[in-house]
């Protein structure tokens, strides 16, 4: 084939394959916008569901929603970050670390049910927690433990080894060098894993159906040992277990869903624009 | 007078014997060169001083490093008053991710050895001995990895001497520099050795001699001859040092 005739079919295959990772992400968007905006107010957003959940608001669900997650990622971080610090900064290599490495690559790969069933058995049977917020937290905080502690190993291990030693020259120990120098240079990268996890957290249904999701419950939790609405498992119910709903109605709560990860997805953006200016 | 005096150092990476029985006698508020072809040895011994290859797996070192009386490489030495009082230039300069003045202040906050009420004073001092105050004293705020190389270079150097160390070793501080900063450099150095013992690594040739009061060779981890510069580069005694200065070997 003449190499100008192959280097414009190469294109233009490039290009037809990136446009089609745009189209299903912009048809998402548009259907749920589209759908689910009309049925948006206030009373939607903060009135507690009502007549078997075909009218009323989705309260319960996104306060159930933001609590977990913020639950979720209070139990992650410190575990994954330090964890990722100890891989990194101390760990020789050895047959524990070999072993841990192989761990996270494995734990990555296990489906989100499994997540759940383990969560059940052991936080809600085992330690006795019973469906609560506790318990779907911290099965979900494992779920994302591979992410938040692959993206920030990346981002330790991308921090040059030159910072290290001008610190360590100047009399620093060891962790004062990864406190003052390593963790700051590292953390958009740790950010970057912290988003991830966030969306992650936010949009699983199986891990925190046996462990937290309440189907319906028309009140606020009051303490960490709570049953919650979820909006992942609401949207779920609302989708196909409640006859004769409005399809708005269903949409909108997708919407809020998608808008509450995108806001907690901006706000770690943003933090993280933040520091790479500073640096 | 003396300040650091070696002596029988041998140092192994592992099976490997990069340091051979060296003994030296590097003199107080003067600039002591250290030549040699790569891999002879030279930034092993700078890093022994400061005890850098402690972080290397596997490199074990006997012998003494004896500053001010004290052996440096016994196991109970303080290695943070040690780093404190002997400072490290890089090869390639190595500014922390930060401001300026926070690179100035890092050892400061890390030791807390000042008040943070000084801090702007020692950033101004530092800043004043390394010649780049009136260059950046709008742009303390700026990062560092926005200065030129060189301003960099001057700006570890200040780093360095905000923690007021004893001794500074620069391996091969000018490499990575042209040759107009790199005079500047030299120029600096000479400056500072008033109140500091230097040691510098570098392979230019040059550059040792227009700098340094005395000059060590090393070859294949020993050190063949040690003496006044102008000596080693007019008058070795050893012939394989001949060699080296003259582009025979190496
Ligand atoms: N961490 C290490 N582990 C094993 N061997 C090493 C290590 N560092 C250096 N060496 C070896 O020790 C010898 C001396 O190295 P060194 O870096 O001190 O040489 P140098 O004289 O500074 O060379 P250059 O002029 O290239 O910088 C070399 O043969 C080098 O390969
Ligand atoms: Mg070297």
């Amino acid at each position: 084939m003449n190499p100008k005739l192959a280097q414009k079919i190469a294109f233009i295959i490039l290009l037809l394959a990136t446009i089609l990772v745009i189209v299903p992400v912009g048809m998402i968007v548009v259907i749920i916008v589209v759908k689910g905006a009309p049925a948006i107010n206030w009373e939607f957003l903060l009135a507690m569901p009502s007549k078997g959940m075909r009218a009323g608001g989705i309260f319960p669900a996104i306060v159930g929603t933001i609590y977990l997650v913020a639950a979720t990622i209070l139990f992650a971080i410190p575990v994954g970050v330090f964890s990722a610090i100890y891989l990194v900064e101390y760990a020789r290599e050895n047959l524990l670390t070999r072993m841990v490495k192989l761990a996270i690559i494995n734990l990555a790969g296990v489906p989100s049910i499994v997540y759940g069933l383990f969560g059940l058995g052991l936080f809600v049977i085992f330690l006795g927690f019973g469906p609560s917020i506790i318990a779907g937290a911290l099965t979900l905080a494992i779920m994302i433990l591979p992410i938040i502690i692959t993206t920030s190993k990346e981002a330790l291990d991308s921090v040059p080894r030159s910072y290290r030693e001008a610190s360590l020259a100047l009399g620093a120990s060891k962790w004062q060098t990864i406190r003052h120098v390593v963790l700051p240079s590292a953390l958009p990268g740790i950010l970057t894993g912290i988003i991830l996890g966030i969306s992650r957290a936010a949009g699983e249904t199986a891990p925190i159906l046996f462990t937290v999701a309440a189907f319906y419950l028309p009140r606020l939790p009051r303490t960490m040992f709570d049953q919650v609405m979820v909006l992942p498992y609401h949207l779920f119910v609302v989708s196909t277990q409640i006859p004769n709903i409005k399809t708005e109605y269903t949409y909108a709560t997708a919407l809020v869903l998608v808008g509450i990860v995108l806001i907690a997805n901006l706000a770690a953006i943003i933090l993280r624009s933040k520091y790479r200016k500073k640096i | 007078m003396t300040k650091i005096a070696v002596e029988k150092l041998n140092l192994f990476y592992g099976d490997f014997q990069a340091l051979i029985n060296v003994d030296i006698r590097i003199p107080a508020n003067k600039i002591t060169s250290m030549i040699g072809p790569s891999g002879c040895g030279k930034s092993t011994l700078l890093r022994t001083v400061n005890r850098m290859n402690d972080l290397v797996d596997g490199a074990r070192v006997d012998g003494k490093i004896i500053i001010d009386g004290d052996n440096v490489l016994d196991s109970g030495y303080d290695l943070v008053s040690l780093r404190k009082r002997v400072g490290m230039v890089f090869q390639r300069p190595n500014p922390f991710p930060m401001s300026v003045a926070s690179n100035i202040t890092f050892g400061l906050r890390v030791h807390g050895s000042a008040k943070r009420g000084d801090f702007d004073n020692i950033v101004e001092d530092s800043l004043k001995k390394v010649l780049l105050w009136d260059d950046l004293k709008d742009r303390l705020d700026r990062s560092a990895l926005s200065l030129s190389l060189e301003q960099q270079q001057r700006l570890c150097i200040a780093r360095l001497i905000a923690v007021k160390p004893e001794i500074l070793l620069m391996d091969e501080p000018c490499s990575a520099l042209d040759p107009i900063a790199t005079e500047r450099i030299e120029q600096l150095m000479i400056e500072l050795k008033e109140n500091y013992t230097i040691v510098i690594v570098t392979h230019n040739m040059q550059q040792a001699s227009r700098i340094s009061d005395s000059t060590g060779f090393m070859w294949l981890g020993e050190l063949i001859e040690y003496g006044a510069t102008d000596m080693i580069f007019t008058n070795p005694k050893q012939k394989l040092t001949q060699d080296y200065i003259t582009g025979r070997a190496g």
